[in-house]
């Protein structure tokens, strides 16, 4: 096997060092009615060329463009990665490396990571950010229990318009913590109704997603200013983060911590993960955050380098009084982020963002001049719900025939909105595309 | 000695992000608007961004000279203890990055999704093989997830049982992880010391395993490179008075086809895909940590499941008793692929020899090194050997000292002041892709690294010269953190 | 670190055997770390004290301090009300390593039994234990 370099010769020799016969004595250690005696239920090994065509007729096997036309959005969205981006986060240095837990010999992580911190804080108007999180749903289930710290408050309040998959989240990290979580309905308009706000005492933290989960943009000042007259924390959530270069940013508009989901920025969707979770915050509350942080600092000949730091919150210091379990984060997926944001730059960002609304606008319009009904009156960015002509669910199934994903049937997650689809339009989406959805819709 | 790897090469400065650039470059191929502009209200939006504007060159120039100050596995030896940084095949990025999965969306319909959810169903069972456990969960993001996600099936596991407990058992030598997944389901973690020989005694767990504990979290083989060969024993005890055997399965790398939990008496068990199935860490992550569990824990698993159908595979979330969701989708889908390719590409004889030689390298490394560093327990180890720093002591040379030194003969260091329980510890899993030769430089520079403590002490103070940087200040650091500039 | 000779323990103020000092001011008592403890703890990088008013038994954890890769839990070493506490650590943790006895501070509290300090170790008495090894 091509992964296993020793010969023959090697293993007698080894073994003749360690002072064995057979490989099987290494396991001496292992009583005998704890080893297993069969052996394992798998397929033979495969040949590089025959696992490539296995996994290939695999990857056949999947509705993706140019054969199919995509309106998913929903948490994972479709941009278009520079090759630039793909080619530098592919130097194995970067990929093969651990965790910087030896700085001197990871500079080029390290480094990567303070400048992904730096534009993450920039993007979302705040002014520190973590090394990363798993996803945007854990990262928002982190901001919350870090909320409860930082207020030492047991309760918070969801708006029902975060994304589903991140309340279910949520709500599995806060089950065996004996918190409670509340949700705050939306309004005809698609916002967050913040008035139910004012009956809910002693919140540690308001959490509320924008653009939220139907594309609605949220007045984020307004629950800031609610939340922090009654003492609580605002926590502003977000799944698309391309539309802070439009937008303005949740730190601007008073929120305490920021969590959110990055993929938008370089990352493939690849079925859903990897991802990147961000997660920021103001400096106050810096100590509490959890995951890790790269902080700047000097060498001995006082030249700049960086470092893994404020460790002293971590597991593997703190062990049960750790702000969270979390080892591993994304590292690599924010690094993908770093290198996308520095490809796009400031003047880019802004354009890209403007590009992404100026089409969705478009077929949002053209939609709604074919007779289909916006449901929600408020400004979206990318993405909105919609009814079609003679109902959204068998308009989606029939379409479905014609390889158009036409959304996400909402029935499910909201009741209310049955008969109701949620569709994304990004950059990579053709006006020619757009228009033949509209046939077809109407047709 | 023969000449060391390491060396200098020409190593190129490189600003930061925002020291480089110029206002109106772009390093993006924008596309023209195809639609008439359609701007949001004034209010609505921002200025945007404060990023640097740059050129696509000057973009990869930035990026690749970081790369240079980086060292991987495919630069060289990293034998860190407990991190098993074995080889990571390259077709396994390639497999991962084909079009068909790296652009399909998670919420395809299952028809559009056939080739991806048939993977991870295959992969669920292979898994299931390899643990001897009966369901799994491909969900959890990280190892340390796998644990949370294992705590909260616990934690259900005990409330359907009509009585919620309050404690649970971790070893001395655990990973710290450990208590911090209890303690966020409410557990509070009740540490249990290992015997003289560095494993458990069934008699301590029978003395703390009451009808308050939930359960047991054991690593085996444990950090100390060693076999809990009290397992069977100490399950019995556990399982005899209500409890769960949570088993770490981070070592599992020195025991694929030699021992499957599910036939030692552990009900719960997650995998790091990074560490044993080969999966890079890319600098800290992304990673991958599926939970495998006994047939009547299969219900507590996360949702959505996939399930099989007359040949066609969907994604079910009817499983009314199940911990809910740990991730917005499906897991780190991209690092299943790897992980599902590594298998393949080592069928079951592969895997059980990439156990035989990762243990025998890890001996052959501590029967090399035992005389100049002392080995914290005297007998054979498992896929990893724990040195303390006993040798060292009156040296005036520590261990952190010792691990900055190896840098300038080209060796990423072993892990060091873990597990606790060892004084100054050094943990040494050089893993099965590692050639004798390369074992034997590592050797030799060890040996030699230990000579200068006693001979040349400042070459080994002033370490590491060769590297980017000189020995970061951790210190101001953490003083006054500077996280964003 | 500092050899057990070179520790410096003033003869006025009285210790715990948790190694945090105490020095009686009127009826009110200042508390700090020892410069044993601060030697052994190294460099100091952040310090987390109680609010002013808290309440804290003896015995009961009053502060954290920190340093890069370890957090020690400092224990009251009298049942008392916090009166006033030592603002200027936190942005300077270092005073803590510099002074332990003077600028380096960490609360004032007023026992709820001024004899209480009496109880404590004297200088000797610490510095016994010290060499015990304790």
């Amino acid at each position: 096997m091509r992964y296993l370099p020793h010969t023959d010769d090697d293993i007698s020799a080894m073994l003749g060092v360690v002072g064995l016969k057979e490989l099987d004595d290494l396991f001496a250690a292992v009583p005998g009615n704890c080893r297993f005696g069969g052996a394992l239920q798998l397929p033979e090994a495969m040949s590089e060329w025959a696992l490539e065509e296995h996994v290939g007729r695999l990857a056949c096997r999947m509705g993706v463009s140019p054969e199919y036309s995509v309106f998913l959005g929903a948490g994972s969205y479709d941009h278009y990665i520079p090759a630039t981006v793909s080619h530098l986060l592919g130097r194995s240095e970067f990929v093969t490396s651990y965790t910087p837990y030896q700085p001197e010999m990871l500079q080029g992580t390290l480094q990567g990571i303070y400048e992904y911190q730096t534009l993450t804080a920039r993007l979302l108007g705040m002014e520190v950010a973590t090394a990363s999180h798993y996803d945007g749903a854990t990262a928002l289930a982190e901001a919350l229990l870090m909320a409860v710290r930082i207020t030492k408050r047991k309760k918070v309040a969801l708006s029902r318009a975060i994304h589903p998959h991140y309340r279910q989240v949520v709500r599995t990290y806060f089950a065996p913590t004996g918190y409670e979580l509340l949700e705050i309905p939306y309004l005809e308009t698609g916002l967050t109704d913040l008035a139910r706000l004012e009956e809910i005492r002693d919140l540690a933290a308001v959490a509320v997603q924008s653009p939220n989960f139907f594309g609605c943009i949220e007045n984020l000042q307004a629950a800031a200013e609610k939340a922090h007259s009654g003492g609580a924390l605002l926590v502003s959530g977000f799944t698309e983060a391309l539309a802070f270069g439009l937008l303005k940013s949740p730190g601007s508009q008073g929120a305490d911590i920021v969590a959110g989901e990055g993929q938008s920025l370089g990352i493939p969707r690849s079925f859903g993960g990897p991802a990147l979770g961000m997660l920021a915050s103001r400096k106050q509350h810096m100590r509490s955050l959890p995951g890790r942080l790269v902080g700047q600092t000097k060498d001995r000949d006082g030249k700049r380098g960086f470092v893994l730091t404020l460790a002293t919150r971590e597991q593997h210091i703190r062990r049960e009084k750790a702000t969270s379990n979390i080892c591993s984060n994304n590292s690599l997926c924010a690094l993908a982020a770093a290198m996308y944001m520095a490809s796009l730059g400031g003047t880019g960002i802004r354009q890209l963002a403007a590009l992404n609304h100026d089409k969705a606008e478009y077929l949002k319009n053209a939609l709604r001049d074919a007779g289909c009904a916006i449901r929600f009156s408020s400004p979206t960015f990318n993405e909105f719900v919609v009814g079609f002509p003679g109902g959204y669910d068998a308009r989606y199934r029939r379409l479905l025939d014609r390889k158009i994903v036409a959304g996400l049937p909402l029935g499910a997650h909201y009741p209310e909105l049955a008969d109701h689809g949620l569709l994304c339009v990004t950059e990579t989406c053709s006006r020619e595309e757009m228009d033949r959805l509209v046939r077809e819709v109407t047709a | 000695m023969s000449e060391s790897i390491g060396t200098t090469g020409l190593i190129l400065n490189e600003p930061l992000l925002w020291e480089r650039g110029k206002k109106g470059r772009c390093g993006f191929s924008m596309p023209a608007g195809d639609v008439p502009p359609s701007p949001l209200p004034a209010g609505l939006t921002g200025d945007g961004p404060d990023f640097p504007d740059l050129s696509e060159i000057e973009v990869v120039r930035h990026y690749t000279r970081l790369s240079t100050w980086n060292f991987g596995v495919d630069t060289g030896l990293y034998p860190l203890g407990s991190c098993t940084m074995k080889y990571n095949p390259k077709i396994n990025e390639k497999l991962a990055s084909l079009r068909g999965f790296a652009v399909a969306h998670p919420l395809l319909p299952s028809e559009f999704s056939q080739g991806a959810l048939r993977l991870m169903f295959d992969l669920e069972r292979f898994l299931v093989a390899i643990t001897g456990l009966d369901a799994v969960t491909l969900q959890p993001a990280a190892g340390a997830q796998g644990e949370l996600t294992g705590m909260l099936i616990v934690h259900a596991y005990h409330r359907n049982r009509g009585r919620q407990r309050t404690k649970i058992l971790i070893p001395d030598t655990a990973h710290g992880t450990n208590p911090a997944s209890a303690a966020l389901c409410g557990y509070a973690p009740v540490p249990m010391p290992s015997g003289p020989d560095g494993i458990l005694l069934p008699k301590v767990v029978a003395g703390l395993m009451d009808g308050e504990t939930a359960g047991i979290m054991i690593t085996n083989p444990n950090t100390l490179g060693l076999f809990e060969a009290n397992i069977l024993e100490i399950a019995r005890i556990v399982h005899d008075r209500g409890g769960l055997v949570y088993g770490d399965g981070a070592n599992m790398n020195a025991v694929l086809g030699v021992v499957r939990p599910g036939e030692i008496g552990v009900d719960i068990l997650h995998l790091n895909l990074h560490k044993t199935f080969s999966t890079p860490h890319g600098g800290g992550g992304p990673g991958a940590g599926p939970v495998a569990v006994r047939k009547d824990l299969a219900r507590f698993l996360p949702v959505p499941r996939v399930i099989e159908r007359n040949g066609t595979y969907e994604l079910s979330e009817d499983f009314p008793e199940s911990v809910g969701r740990v991730m917005a989708f499906h897991g780190h889908f991209g690092v299943l692929v790897r992980a599902y390719a590594y298998i393949l590409s080592m069928g079951p004889d592969g895997l059980k020899q990439v156990s035989r030689l990762a243990v025998l390298n890890a001996n052959y490394l501590r029967e090399k090194l035992k005389d100049v560093l002392h080995p914290a327990f005297d007998r054979p180890c498992m896929h990893e050997c724990v040195f303390s720093d006993r040798n060292q002591q009156g040296t005036g040379i520590t261990t952190l000292e010792m691990a900055k030194r190896l840098m300038d003969y080209g060796y990423h260091p072993p892990t060091i002041y873990f597990p606790l329980v060892v004084h100054g510890a050094i943990m040494i899993e050089p893993t099965e892709t590692e050639t004798k030769e390369d074992l034997d430089g590592f050797i030799e520079a060890f040996r030699s690294v230990v000579r200068e403590a006693s001979e040349n002490l400042g070459v080994v103070r002033e370490a590491p010269v060769r590297c980017k940087v000189k020995r970061l200040d951790e210190t101001a650091a953490a003083r006054n953190p500077c996280l964003a500039g | 670190m500092k050899r057990i000779e070179e520790i410096l323990l003033p003869e006025e103020l009285r210790y715990s055997a948790d190694h945090e000092w105490v020095g009686p001011e009127g009826d009110l008592a200042r508390v700090g770390l020892t410069d044993y403890a601060q030697d052994q703890l190294g460099d100091i990088v952040y310090v987390e004290l109680p609010s002013v008013g808290a309440h804290i038994a003896q015995g009961a954890v009053f502060a954290t301090v920190e340093s890069v890769k370890s957090v020690s839990e400092c224990y009251m070493p009298l049942s008392g009300e916090v009166v006033a506490v030592n603002g200027p650590l936190s942005d300077n943790p270092v005073l803590l390593n510099q002074s332990p006895y003077g600028d380096g501070w960490m609360v004032l509290v007023k026992p709820d039994d001024p004899a209480a300090v009496s109880q404590l170790l004297t200088a000797e008495g610490y510095l016994a234990r010290l060499k015990g090894g304790v």
